[in-house]
């Protein structure tokens, strides 16, 4: 039995609610704008071509930047502490990645706003840094690119240990065990047999960091203080502020394209099976 | 030596992701109004809580927009995970394709699209509003998380209930749904964290006056943060351990 017109109320919903959306702000982004900001529905690559400011092409290499170094320090970070869990004794796996999994029920604003409280002047790492006699003046950690790298990182690093623990948890030892027998080092074991199988879990941590680090504006805003404007705190000004709808959808087409492009780029090596999330 | 190693840089990275959640618990405890300055163990931020009627009026707007928009999604997602598991490969193909869409956007443009949606056909911007966004960027993690499960079932299983005589709707009712059920209280669970941490896509399809606890304590980073959210955020961070806790027990109680 066929059961496929159970989909319609969902296709129906995907039309309004997820298509119909970004077809409009598709349409707007080629729209021109009125002294008093509406929408007249004209055809203008003027959207597009603002872009191509340098103040706005310096956001773009910014945010790419940003993102890309996060999302390297998070795979930095990551890989060896999903190792580390995958090798621990079964029972005391799922409380590691548990202790994970915590942290993002607890509201991600808040834990970015103590965050200030950790790298302010009177914050708690100058205070332990002036205790210990290390400097005797006070570092600037807050309010510049690395205070939202450190955000970054430390909003999206369990997006990176979670997919690639799930693929190593579900790699099949005795290919390591093989690899050894036949005399491989363990260096050699790491980047011919482990680093290859896990790919897949690293593609889909790549892509789950990256993505949302590219497009925040809150991190930049609490932790760059408004001295770090990415991508994202440009469409929510356009939208909020300045009321230029048809800037801020070029903008978000723009992004999507990035991501898109980032997605197909890593496709090519991941497999149909496994890296997912869960 | 390894182990040791191993053992201090988990405890690093696992300092590093708990540091700031221990803070805002000990701030909740602070006699201080300012989080820098440790003036002495107190409880009055818990009972200003209590008092606090726009924190409440959050704190209620944020559980009943997750809990309806996670039921709502469960069933869309449940029934429409059964219907894209009887199509065709290529109606298959565009339907994941769609429900890969709000998974794969990024939630700024989730939340903007649907914000020029919205004023388009001029809804006011509130509390239904609010619903349907989340709504729509749920039902795509319950169809994930139920798809699996309907791959690893038996496909002779319903048609021996047929067979049996089950009517098409009982042999969904008895045989179906119980097996397919982890796959839909993962995808309920998960739309419902979803929704509860929730900023970017609410921050934009919600007018004024109807606040979500993450849109109340972004307004609050402006001037500072008052440290009854912090005695919230503690209590909520504890029932979730709490439950963490008893769910695990269960879990080894029932091995």
């Amino acid at each position: 039995m066929r059961k496929t017109w159970l989909s319609i109320p969902y296709a129906i919903w995907s039309l309004i609610f997820s298509i119909a959306p970004i077809i409009i702000i598709g349409v707007y982004s080629f729209c021109k704008r009125s002294p008093y900001g509406r929408i007249i529905y004209e055809f203008t690559l003027e959207n597009y071509k603002k872009f191509l400011q340098p103040m706005y092409l310096n956001v773009f290499w910014r945010s790419i930047l940003l993102a890309l170094i996060s999302t390297g320090i998070c795979l930095l970070v990551a890989y060896p502490m999903a190792m580390i869990i995958a090798k621990t004794k079964a029972s005391r796996r799922s409380l590691l990645i548990m202790l994970f999994v915590i942290p993002l029920w607890s509201n991600f604003l808040l834990r970015t706003y103590a965050w200030m409280s950790i790298l302010r002047d009177k914050g708690i790492i100058n205070h332990a840094l002036i205790f210990l006699g290390i400097i005797d003046k006070p570092l600037t950690l807050l309010y510049n690119d690395s205070a939202v790298v450190v955000g970054m990182v430390y909003n999206f690093l369990p997006f990176m240990v979670l997919p690639i623990y799930s693929v190593l948890s579900k790699m099949d030892e005795s290919l390591v065990e093989a690899a050894k027998d036949l005399g491989a080092t363990s260096f050699e074991t790491f980047t011919k047999v482990t680093l290859p199988l896990s790919m897949p879990g690293v593609v889909s941590g790549i892509i789950m960091v990256f993505m949302p680090a590219v497009s925040t504006f809150v991190i930049s805003d609490l932790l760059g203080g408004g001295q770090t404007m990415l991508l994202g705190n440009v469409i929510q000004s356009q939208f909020l502020m300045a009321r230029n709808w048809q800037f801020g959808s070029a903008i978000s087409m723009i992004m999507m394209i990035l991501i898109l492009i980032v997605m197909l780029i890593s496709s090519k090596y991941k497999d149909e099976e496994g890296g997912g999330l869960w | 030596m390894v182990k040791a190693l191993k053992r201090l840089y988990a405890g690093l990275v696992y300092t590093f992701l708990y540091l700031p959640i221990l803070l805002l618990i000990l701030y909740s405890f602070n006699d201080s109004k300012y989080s820098g300055k440790w003036n002495g163990f107190t409880l009055k931020w818990y009972k200003a809580l209590l008092e606090d009627s726009s924190i409440m009026s959050a704190l209620y707007n944020t559980f009943s927009i997750a809990i309806l928009a996670s039921i709502i999604a469960t069933i869309i997602g449940t029934v429409s995970a059964i219907a894209i598991f009887k199509m065709g490969p290529r109606m298959k193909t565009i339907f994941m394709n769609v429900t890969y869409l709000p998974v794969m956007n990024p939630d700024i443009v989730i939340g903007i699209s649907l914000l020029a949606l919205f004023t388009a056909v001029k809804m006011k911007l509130g509390f239904i509003t609010l619903l349907l966004a989340h709504v729509t960027f749920n039902i795509p993690y319950v169809i994930l998380a139920v798809l699996p499960k309907l791959t690893q079932l038996n496909p002779y299983l319903e048609e021996a209930a047929l067979d049996l005589g089950a009517t098409p709707f009982q042999a969904f009712y008895k045989v179906i749904l119980p097996e397919i059920m982890p796959g839909i209280v993962t995808g309920a669970l998960l739309s419902f964290t979803l929704s509860i941490d929730d900023f970017m896509v609410s921050f934009f399809t919600t007018g004024s006056g109807v606040n979500t606890l993450s849109i109340k304590i972004y307004s609050m980073t402006k001037v500072g943060i008052s440290p009854k959210i912090n005695a919230l955020s503690t209590v909520l961070f504890l029932g979730i351990v709490i439950l963490f806790i008893l769910l695990n027990k269960r879990e080894k109680i029932s091995e």
